[in-house]
């Protein structure tokens, strides 16, 4: 369980993190998305008590992260900056962690079999590829057996099947009635792993939503429609919140209405149709829909600095 | 195509302890073991200790039949016994610098506080850690510089002097906790800093480049400030003869250990009042 109370974070005059209260709760997988650079690494840093916040207040399973006695069964992170002394082996950057909880040396070999080190797992750690790391830093985030679990940007650098096994992992730790808290910048990632979403753009809360709710919320109306007498309908559908796009010849993309309301107004008016074609947006869409606003001020805020 | 991905499944941990001090400074000891670095400076600084002190006495003995009396003179047996120390603490401050700072440039450090979130438990063991490391190294590196060079300088009378004499068991053991200071005087600086090149260029500036600007100051202000110095004041653990101008052992140890002791209470308040 982590809970996030009006959390504020400065760095200097730029305010990376900006008022914002969640719950993360145990039992499911809840994604944190936002586009890069919104904040996510910065709020997992306050939740570990790497940065202070300069206002609000995060608490882990109940306590603030560094009032644990014993920290690393109570959270285990893999943070996406390196956090890796790279003159030293996998499997000694692992029990200097381990040793300061007592946590015996053979858990470390086993975590380092879990994630498929084993072969490399004496290999001073800068040799790494990106893919490895990542796997180091996730038998890291799980040598404590902790009660929550935090990955920021975790498919960064695996091939296609280290993020399956990763996405296998997370429900099966959710499934334990764990927390498992995964940020991501990639919307089509989040909803196949996670069950509930916390949206945040420029440090904000934007969407503490199920994946489900999300979708069906940022889903933008599109219909592509086509007929002979395109003007005539065209004239018919104008209304409020009703806009048109191109869609090639004899075609028409219409936004904001739903298809049964383009081809009532369409028979109402005698119009035949030749074509209705409800457009499901992308998960990706949606997410980009919630975020361009934030995006585009924060371009033209730069436009204007510049 | 559909793929059966298995269930990933997350061994249980079927003991669980708490963070102690005495598992933080395991855990630190394992860290200063475990990078090559390391064990590089620390074994070329011991060689360097005992091999420069044999040099010179070799070069010395050589040379001995031609010297003028007034060179002859210049000679003492216990500078060469402890030219290593002056090498050995460049390698230890250099070395007590790189253990934080690293932790830094790598990043290593935010997986270091996340296991002890609290942070002054690291400091104090990386302290403890370094200076026995340092303390135990150093001690025999100067006992052998001491024993081997007078077994070189046997012929040479002049150049004689017992272990027993007073003062040079305190001198030689000195250069070893002078050593062994410096190396929690680098620490601390490191730790502060949190960069290993500005670290080591503090530890220069305040070693090596401080005491010649002395020399710019009227005499009478040069003689009240310099012995007060770091390298000069903590120099006087090693130096067998104290001048009019100079602490005496005890109290330059003291006056030494007294800036080691500031440089870790600012290193103690930053480390955990900043970000990391």
């Amino acid at each position: 369980m982590i809970e996030a109370r009006e959390l504020t974070k400065d760095y200097g005059s730029k305010r990376a993190v900006d008022g914002l209260s969640f719950t993360v709760r145990p039992g499911i997988v809840t994604g944190f998305l936002g586009p890069n650079g919104s904040g996510k690494s910065t709020t997992m840093r306050l939740i570990l008590g790497l940065d202070a916040p300069t206002d609000g207040d995060v608490t882990v399973n109940g306590r603030h992260y560094r009032d644990h006695p014993a920290p690393l069964h109570e959270v285990g992170a893999l943070l996406e900056a390196r956090s890796v002394h790279t003159g030293r082996s996998a499997y000694n950057h692992l029990l200097a962690l381990a040793q300061t909880h007592g946590i015996p040396k053979r858990r470390v070999a086993e975590l380092i079999d879990l994630v498929g080190l084993h072969e490399v797992a004496r290999k001073r750690t800068g040799q790494f590829s990106l893919g490895m790391g990542q796997r180091l830093g996730i038998a890291q985030a799980l040598l404590g057996d902790p009660k929550t679990v935090m990955l920021d940007e975790p498919g960064n650098g695996l091939d296609p099947e280290g993020i399956q096994w990763v996405r296998s992992l997370l429900k099966s730790l959710a499934a334990e009635g764990r927390t498992v808290f995964v940020s991501s910048h990639l919307m089509g990632e989040m909803a196949l792993t996670a069950d509930h979403l916390i949206v945040i753009g420029r440090g904000k809360l934007i969407a503490d939503t199920s994946v489900d709710d999300f979708v069906a919320r940022a889903s933008q109306k599109v219909v592509i429609v086509r007929s002979p007498e395109l003007e005539r309908l065209r004239h018919a559908l104008v209304g409020p919140n009703v806009s048109f796009g191109e869609a090639g010849r004899g075609a028409l993309e219409v936004h904001g209405l739903t298809a049964e309301q383009v081809g009532d107004t369409a028979a109402a008016a005698g119009i035949a149709l030749h074509e209705l074609t409800p457009q499901q947006a992308s998960l990706e869409e949606a997410f980009m829909n919630l975020t361009r606003d934030d995006l585009e001020f924060a371009a033209e805020m730069e436009e204007a600095v510049a | 195509m559909s793929t059966l991905t298995p269930t990933v499944q997350l061994p249980r941990l079927e003991t669980t302890g708490r963070v102690a001090f005495y598992r933080v400074l395991l855990s630190e000891w394992t860290k200063l073991r475990s990078v090559r670095s390391t064990k590089w400076s620390l074994g070329v600084g011991f060689l360097l200790t005992i091999a420069f002190p044999i040099l010179f006495a070799v070069v010395t003995r050589t040379h001995w039949h031609s010297m003028s009396p007034h060179e002859r003179a210049d000679r003492h047996p216990l500078d060469i016994a402890l030219a290593g120390v002056n090498v050995a603490q460049l390698a230890i401050a250099v070395l007590g610098v790189l253990l934080i700072t690293a932790e830094y440039s790598t990043g290593s450090i935010r997986s270091t506080f996340t296991a002890v979130p609290k942070r002054l438990p690291v400091l104090w063991a990386k302290l403890i850690d370094y200076a026995v490391v340092a303390f135990v190294l150093t001690v025999p590196a100067v006992l052998v510089s001491f024993f081997a060079s007078q077994a070189i300088l046997a012929n040479i009378q002049p150049l004689q002097i017992s272990f027993t004499h007073p003062g040079v068991a305190r001198a030689v053991l000195g250069g070893a906790l002078y050593v062994m200071l410096v190396g929690i005087f680098a620490l601390a600086l490191g730790a502060i800093v949190r960069n290993t090149a500005g670290g080591i260029a503090a530890f220069a500036a305040i070693f090596f480049v401080l005491p010649p600007l002395m020399n710019v100051l009227p005499l009478s202000w040069n003689h009240a400030i310099s012995q007060y110095l770091p390298l000069e004041s903590g120099g006087q653990l090693f130096a067998l003869h104290h001048g009019a101008h100079t602490l005496r052992p005890l109290t330059g140890g003291l006056v030494f250990a007294a800036y080691c002791a500031a440089a870790i209470v600012i290193a103690a308040v930053l480390l955990v009042r900043r970000d990391v």
